[in-house]
């Protein structure tokens, strides 16, 4: 056992305290500003000592913003919903798209196959920005501006390629050997890629489920431009809150609250997942 | 059982040829040893009979049957591999069955095949485990299991005991001659470690840079090594070789050690003053007193003993080692100046250019006879 001093542990500890504090910091200020009211957020000096109010979720779940200069109808909860849907889709198929195609670029080298997959991959070098006006284009020509199957279609860029390349890695990190086995047991090559491929990838599989989807749920160019106010997600919904009146601070605070909480669980959730190491113990250890 | 033909395989990698027009023909219930350094081809091999990877020309037929373009699934094979390759999320008892369940048999004919098995191997009671919790001796049955478990006719083993200690590695060496003749089936076996090779083998194919160099039984490899290096593979400890060039005596050919003259009865003259290498198996070699005839003066160097045999370490007076072995128990010399009694007739010639076996000549007349 390694023995630290007294000293060293408490300096660690301050070290530690400073890091935690400074990433968490923000997360817990907007956490506070969201049940406090505009007045006592801007506050000169700030406090921590306020009475809390749920004005800002009420206000947000009924779609009602009271301003200064009267009642605004916001469309939060719509955005909340478009944002798990259009995220959910876009995963949902970039999975269903990507899963195979990672197996087939990791297990066969065929005749540019690293072609291809790098051409995948540069879809992510590409900023947003450069496609986006051929591609409003493309798709008022196509009937496709304002919709959900667009977005999720378009959404593609994002999630297939981080999917693909995630998720290759993990299939070649699997022992061939492992799935000849089941081969030569017997079994179609089909179901070897369902019997040991996929629960043997599972944790990859995950892992590049989840961060595509916080890619996907972060997503604000590509909505903005190519879907109108009831197709947009809350990234997009968020500059509601800035109104002729003045910004809504509290407001933001609650809608920020409510946006990452789904992305948080499911990271909270999917933790165990990423950090678990099936295929130990596969081969000779 | 069945039988197995392998017709002018090539395999490349690259453009590098791993498998270089490879035939070999293995009969009905054979054990064949698939031996050879790393990299000679062997694992290629073994996968390109189990139909994991193909060909780039060349026929595979098992029990006459052609089976270059039929899938893996379809060989009915039974395979072990090196590193075991058991399902990391399946249990042991689920490994072994995977074998079963492609069948559609039903669960009581699989759990019975299994347990069957399993009782064999002595790991009936570790069934429930995951491959995590096994040790390797139990990994190594277990996939040893899952091959057997569907009593394929051919079965393929690679290095089987290669990842397991020494000590499981000599009760299986044992073990494994029993349980593949219970099996019945012809079996292909690769290995690295020549005693288990000359321990398993009814016939020993002797693998180097993707050709077959040295097809035979045990004792035709170990006493009539086609080569230098089928030589120097076989035996513990390794084979003397020493470089020489014949000359011509007066009651024959003859080389020089220690300043001494060593008869080369049966050789002739086509290989007087011609770059060769003698080769001296260790056990063929004793030590002899000063007045024997031909003994050759040696200063011995070291003394090993290992278990059953007692290596010395001897020096020829020109500074050439030499490599003496006897029984453990045995008297010898110690330290200082001794003699050594070589047998011309158990020695092996090589040709130093190409390494190739230089037969005596009545032996090669015999064989081109044959030939003709």
């Amino acid at each position: 056992m390694e023995t630290t001093s007294p000293v060293e542990r408490l300096l660690r500890g301050v070290a530690l305290t400073l890091v935690v504090v400074f990433f968490m910091f923000p997360i817990v200020w907007i956490f506070l500003m969201s049940f406090q009211t505009n007045e006592t957020i801007l506050r000169i000096p700030p406090s921590v000592v306020f009475t809390p109010t749920l004005e800002n979720y009420a206000a947000l779940i009924t779609g009602k913003l009271q301003t200064a200069s009267g009642t605004l109808d916001i469309a939060f909860m719509r955005n909340l919903g478009n944002s798990v849907l259009l995220s959910v889709a876009s995963v949902a198929l970039a999975l269903v798209l990507g899963v195979p195609a990672a197996y087939a670029f990791a297990r066969h080298k065929f005749r540019g196959s690293e072609d291809i997959a790098f051409t995948l991959l540069s879809f992510r070098f590409a900023p947003p920005l450069l496609v986006l006006l051929p591609l409003t284009q493309y798709f008022q020509w196509l009937g496709l501006s304002n919709t959900y199957f667009g977005l999720i279609w378009i959404y593609q860029l994002i999630c297939l390629p981080l999917i693909l390349w995630i998720v290759r890695g993990y299939f070649e990190d699997i022992s061939a050997d492992v799935e000849y086995a089941y081969r030569i047991a017997g079994h179609s090559w089909f179901s070897t890629f369902r019997k040991i491929a996929l629960p043997l990838a599972g944790p990859g599989i995950a892992a590049a489920g989840l961060l595509a989807f916080i890619f996907a749920w972060n997503n604000f160019v590509f909505a903005l431009v190519l879907a109108s106010a009831d197709k947009q997600p809350v990234t997009v919904g968020a500059l509601a809150f800035v109104t002729a009146s003045g910004i809504q601070y509290g407001q933001i605070a609650a809608a920020i609250v409510l946006s990452i909480t789904p992305t948080l669980a499911l990271a909270l959730y999917a933790q165990r997942y990423l950090v678990e190491g099936l295929s130990l113990g596969a081969v000779k250890g | 059982m069945t039988t197995l033909q392998l017709k002018n395989i090539v395999k490349r990698y690259k453009s590098q040829a791993v498998l270089d027009d490879l035939s070999l023909d293995v009969a009905n219930g054979e054990r064949l040893v698939l031996f050879g350094p790393s990299g000679s081809g062997k694992t290629v091999l073994l996968r390109l009979i189990a139909g994991v990877i193909e060909p780039d020309g060349g026929r595979v037929l098992i029990g006459g049957e052609d089976m270059t373009d039929v899938d893996a699934e379809h060989r009915g094979l039974g395979m072990a591999f090196q590193n075991f390759a058991l399902f990391p999320h399946m249990s042991a008892f689920d490994n072994i069955a995977s074998a079963l369940t492609s069948r559609k048999s039903s669960r009581d004919t699989i759990a019975a095949g299994v347990h069957k098995v399993a009782k064999l191997l002595k790991i009936d009671h570790v069934l429930s485990h995951h491959p995590k919790a096994l040790s390797n001796g139990q990994k190594q049955r277990t996939a040893l299991a899952r091959a057997l478990v569907g009593s394929p006719p051919l079965l393929l083993l690679d290095d089987p005991l290669r990842n397991v200690d020494a000590k499981l590695r000599f009760e299986m060496r044992l073990e494994l001659p029993r349980l593949l003749a219970a099996q019945g089936a012809t079996v292909i076996y690769v290995t690295q470690d020549y005693k288990e090779a000359m321990a398993l083998g009814d016939r020993i194919a002797v693998m180097a840079h993707g050709r077959i160099r040295q097809i035979g039984t045990p004792a035709e490899i170990y006493n009539a090594p086609a080569d230098i290096e089928i030589a120097r593979l076989f035996g513990d400890p390794t084979i003397n070789l020493l470089d020489v060039m014949p000359q011509r005596g007066p009651d024959g050919v003859f080389v020089e050690l220690s300043d001494m003259r060593l008869r080369l009865p049966g050789f002739g003259a086509q290989i007087v003053e011609k770059q060769c290498v003698l080769g001296l198996r260790p056990e063929t070699i004793a030590f002899a007193e000063a007045s024997a005839h031909g003994a050759i003066p040696v200063t011995v160097e070291a003394e090993t003993p290992l278990n059953e045999k007692t290596v010395t370490l001897a020096l020829t007076v020109r500074g050439r080692e030499i490599l003496v072995s006897r029984p453990a128990g045995t008297p010898g010399p110690v330290a200082g100046p001794a003699h050594i009694a070589v047998d011309g007739r158990a020695a092996f010639l090589f040709d130093k250019a190409t390494g190739q076996r230089i037969l005596p000549s009545e032996l090669a007349s015999k064989r081109n006879g044959e030939a003709a």
